[in-house]
């Protein structure tokens, strides 16, 4: 059985802040991921980030992993890397288990964990929903940015909200179609900004709109929308067929925290922060002793607040196992008001809404 | 389907692998996974799904929903949206559970 100080499962921008702040605190840690790059979803992101200068504002998102790796190698004695590794279960009596590749399970022992394994792209119901060439909108960036390959040629992009309109503006960078966007919402959910730059590439936005179906054999041709009314009702007659071979679906994620379930920490299903999520208190420590949470796993929000939750969950993780900063007070202090700023405007009131129902 | 142009982004395809697609040669590139490297050659469909057979492609294209599921080298239920492409590999569509032992 390994043994570990500290364990971050999962190495997005939550999990790597994690790491850098319990490593600069003086606990060894061993990051999992099992992925092959660490980096999450930054690794996708080829648009200047939103946010403050703190968190790295208009910097692009595939830069900033860098920034983080660079700062992670200060460290490098204390942190081991483990990629294509995924841990499978986090047990009563604390044992991680771990499956790297196809073949190399083992166990781990771990005095703290800090569950980092971001979020997954909700799904719609709508009769052949599951035709090949209907994407999540992250797998067709995924596709895109990472690999270089077009997701195919002409495209519909189900939801408005910001994901929806960048992933379609990306889309286009690559030389690819978009037909429409449409979103089940009177209005738009993402900022004016994107809208009206997809607008002006003549892109048309349509509110009010869902997927009545899909229609193809063996991959989508084509796909049927229609208009919604004020309480969501369709609107027979309104129908419109688009020629696509590609739907991309964009209706927002939901936490991917399954791990902390089986462990048994207290979860609660709070709408506001997008699912089921752990209880926690205000360092990101569960309801069960040593088991901390950052980033969108423990409620979806954004790369800027994954991090900060990331530093302070490894700042906290690490002083409760004995190994306290010096500067471990001020440090704490300034991560929550870096919280606070970021959940200061609008959307940010929501999230507040739904910490307050998780507050341990 | 690849992209030839990019105005952020440089894909550095450089070394060429082949596999073998159902029994048909076929060309992708070092770095990419298996479903990508398939995709670009139009390839869609990965799999049949468990009860209904129905065509199956990837969905989340990072490891998360099974929906990519095929059989590389005789084993069973691979991820191919999180595996890599290698030289020689022999991957096949997958119709349900595919065969464990
Ligand atoms: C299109 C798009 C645009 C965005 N734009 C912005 C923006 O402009 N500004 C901004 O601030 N945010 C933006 N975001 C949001 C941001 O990307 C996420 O909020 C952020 O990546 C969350 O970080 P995370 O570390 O919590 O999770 P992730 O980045 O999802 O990382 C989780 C990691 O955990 C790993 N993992 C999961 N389960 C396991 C397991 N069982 N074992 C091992 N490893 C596991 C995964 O492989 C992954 O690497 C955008 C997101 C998208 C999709
Ligand atoms: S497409 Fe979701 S696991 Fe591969």
């Amino acid at each position: 059985m390994k043994q570990a100080d500290i364990v971050v499962i999962g190495g997005g921008p939550a999990g790597l802040c994690a790491a850098i702040s319990a490593a600069q605190s003086g606990a060894g840690v061993l990051i999992i991921d099992k992925n092959k790059n660490l980096g999450g979803q930054l690794i996708k992101q080829t648009h200047m980030f939103f946010g403050s200068e703190k968190q790295y504002a208009s910097t692009r998102g595939i830069d900033i992993p860098e920034i983080l790796m660079k700062e992670l190698d200060k460290y490098r004695e204390k942190v081991e890397i483990k990629t294509n590794s995924t841990a499978l279960g986090l047990y009563e009596d604390g044992i991680i288990t771990v499956l790297e590749k196809e073949d190399n399970y083992y166990k781990i022992e771990p005095k703290a964990v800090i569950v980092a394994t971001g979020a997954y792209e909700k799904f719609l119901s709508f009769p052949n929903n599951d035709l090949p060439g209907i994407y999540g909108a992250g797998a067709v960036q995924t596709l895109m940015n990472v690999h270089g390959v077009k997701p195919g040629d002409r495209v519909l992009m189900v939801g408005a909200g910001n994901i929806g309109l960048i992933v379609s503006y990306q889309l286009m960078q690559a030389g690819v179609e978009v037909k429409a966007i449409i979103d089940a919402a009177p209005k738009i959910g993402g900022y004016l900004v994107h809208a009206s730059k997809i607008r002006r590439m003549g892109v048309p936005i349509l509110t009010s709109h869902t997927v009545k179906e899909a229609i193809g054999q063996d991959f989508l041709e084509k796909a049927v929308v229609w208009e919604v009314d004020e309480r969501f009702n369709p609107i027979p007659g309104t129908e419109v067929t688009f020629d696509v071979d590609v739907m991309c679906i964009s209706v927002g994620l939901t936490p991917l925290n399954e791990l902390l379930a089986m462990r048994g920490c207290q979860m609660k299903y709070v709408p506001q922060l997008s699912g089921l999520v752990p209880v926690r208190n205000e360092n990101y420590e569960t309801s069960v002793e040593n088991i901390f949470v950052a980033g969108d796993a423990s409620g979806v929000e954004e790369a800027s607040a994954a991090m900060v939750e990331g530093f302070l969950a490894g700042l906290c993780a690490a002083a409760k196992i004995g190994y306290k900063a010096d500067d471990f007070d001020d440090r704490r202090k300034d991560y929550m008001n870096q919280l606070n700023n970021l959940r200061s405007g609008p959307a940010g009131s929501h999230i507040l809404m739904g910490l307050e129902q998780i507050r341990r | 389907m690849r992209i030839k142009e990019h105005p952020i982004l440089k894909f550095n395809k450089v070394k060429k692998i082949k596999f073998v697609f159902n029994g048909r040669e076929m060309e992708g590139y070092e770095g990419e996974t298996i479903a990508a490297a398939l995709h670009a050659q139009g390839v869609k469909v990965l799999g049949k799904s468990l009860f209904l057979h129905r065509p199956r492609g990837f969905y989340c294209a990072i490891g998360n929903c099974s929906s990519c599921l095929m059989t590389v080298n005789g084993v069973a239920n691979v991820k191919t949206c999180i595996t890599d492409l290698e030289e020689g590999m022999i991957v096949e569509t997958q119709d349900g559970k595919g065969v464990i032992v």
